[in-house]
């Protein structure tokens, strides 16, 4: 049997198991905390740090951090939502994301995050890398233009030996997440749409179906991301 | 109340944003009650005949010509709008950041697929000619910008409710439908 906690979000009392994430914990309780780089299923890494949360007025990834007895939750705040904003604006403005002409737009879940936290305009300057698109694979595109490292391509698409398709190189600012070249070309339907369901923005994009929902009908045209979770 | 002035204009852009400031259908009877148009496509005043209270501006700036209007919209206008996302983040004519200029005009000139007409290899220049700029700038990395309405192109109620608010000084409460980057 395991332990039930309780543990305190925005001063709402919650009870959980011992054991999980402050965000699995929310989210079993009806509250939305913002993920990019997690992802169910896999480990966490708290890398895009989307997940943050201020406990005992420290800021604390959410996806990482155990709940503990006791403990109390600052998570839709001012100042939590404006810092989760910045992070929203800081991944738009470090990459070459074009919604008009991307065929994630509506299901994208960075451009949802923009939306549900209405992001107007970046606040800081627009990079402008120059980044190259990968079509080597006969199934998908792997386009670096879109891709926020978020590592879930990595974590969660391989064959039936555990090889993984997707690969970290380089490091720093020249970091990108790219396609294993032989085992791309031999990738299967199936797996390749479960890349491209599985990377939250564009960055990987199952070939020749671009823009098949129409405006209006797509995941974030509606309803804000979380609101499925929300109670 | 005295009517406010407005005034428009398409830098970098399609004029899909001005279409959707059509795309207001007959509220455009409202509103020509509470505003008169100065410089702007919607009319054809081609320059600046009296201060403006709201400049609107579409699409960023990819050349000479584009920077030279936008900050001649600063000094005329009270107030700015960048409108869409051409005028917010460079949009589509932003796809050539990047890449360098030479390469971008090598392929429109002489070595792209379409350039079987250009028998003689020209290149405009031409002193009537805009310069064009290295990238495509954002509109508020030239001058400063006061607000920004999103939207490829911004919906029509986005348009509306924002200049309903500017006007009347109340308070704008965005729906979660009408901002958008699409």
């Amino acid at each position: 049997m395991t332990n039930k906690i309780k543990i305190k979000i925005d001063g709402k009392e919650i009870i959980t198991e011992e054991g999980k994430t402050i965000v699995e914990a929310a989210k079993e309780n009806g509250i939305f905390i913002p993920t990019l780089c997690n992802f169910a299923g896999t480990l966490p890494k708290g890398c895009c740090r989307m997940c943050t949360i201020k406990i005992n007025n420290r800021f604390m990834t959410s996806c990482t951090t155990p709940a503990a007895h006791g403990m109390e939750v600052e998570n839709n705040t001012k100042e939590i939502n404006d810092f989760r904003k910045g992070i929203v604006e800081l991944l738009f403005v470090s990459g070459n994301h074009f919604c008009p002409s991307c065929e994630k737009s509506g299901n994208c879940e960075l451009q949802a995050l923009a939306y549900r936290y209405q992001m107007m305009v970046p606040r800081f300057p627009y990079d402008f890398p120059m980044r190259s698109v990968d079509g080597s694979s006969p199934y998908i595109i792997k386009d670096q233009n879109r891709c926020i490292l978020c590592k879930r391509c990595i974590k969660t698409i391989h064959d039936d030996q555990g090889r993984h398709y997707f690969a970290f190189k380089d490091r720093g600012h020249k970091l990108e997440v790219i396609l294993d070249e032989k085992m791309g070309k031999e990738m299967s339907q199936a797996i390749a749409k479960k890349a491209m369901e599985n990377c939250p923005v564009g960055s990987i994009i199952y070939k020749e179906v671009g823009f098949a929902t129409p405006i209006g009908k797509r995941k974030y045209d509606h309803q804000p991301i979380g609101s499925e979770i929300e109670n | 109340m005295e009517k406010k002035i407005i005034a428009t204009t398409s830098l970098a852009g399609c004029f899909g944003c001005h279409m959707s400031i059509l795309d207001i259908d007959e509220r455009i009877l409202d509103l020509i009650e509470l505003v008169e148009f100065n410089k702007s496509p919607v009319d054809d005043i081609k320059t600046f005949t009296k201060p403006v209270d709201i400049g609107i501006i579409e699409g960023g700036c990819c050349n000479s010509e584009n920077v030279e209007v936008l900050r001649s919209f600063r000094k005329n206008c009270k107030i700015l709008i960048s409108l869409g996302e051409c005028a917010i983040m460079g949009g589509l004519p932003a796809l050539r950041n990047g890449i360098p200029i030479e390469e971008c005009l090598n392929e429109a000139y002489l070595n792209g697929p379409t350039v079987g007409l250009n028998t003689e290899h020209i290149m405009p220049c031409d002193d009537e000619l805009p310069m064009l700029l290295d990238k495509v700038y954002p509109c508020h990395e030239i001058v400063k910008i006061d607000y920004y309405l999103p939207g490829c192109p911004p919906r029509a109620d986005l348009i509306w409710d924002a200049l309903v608010a500017l006007l009347t000084g109340s308070e704008l409460d965005l729906p979660y439908e009408v901002v958008k980057f699409d």
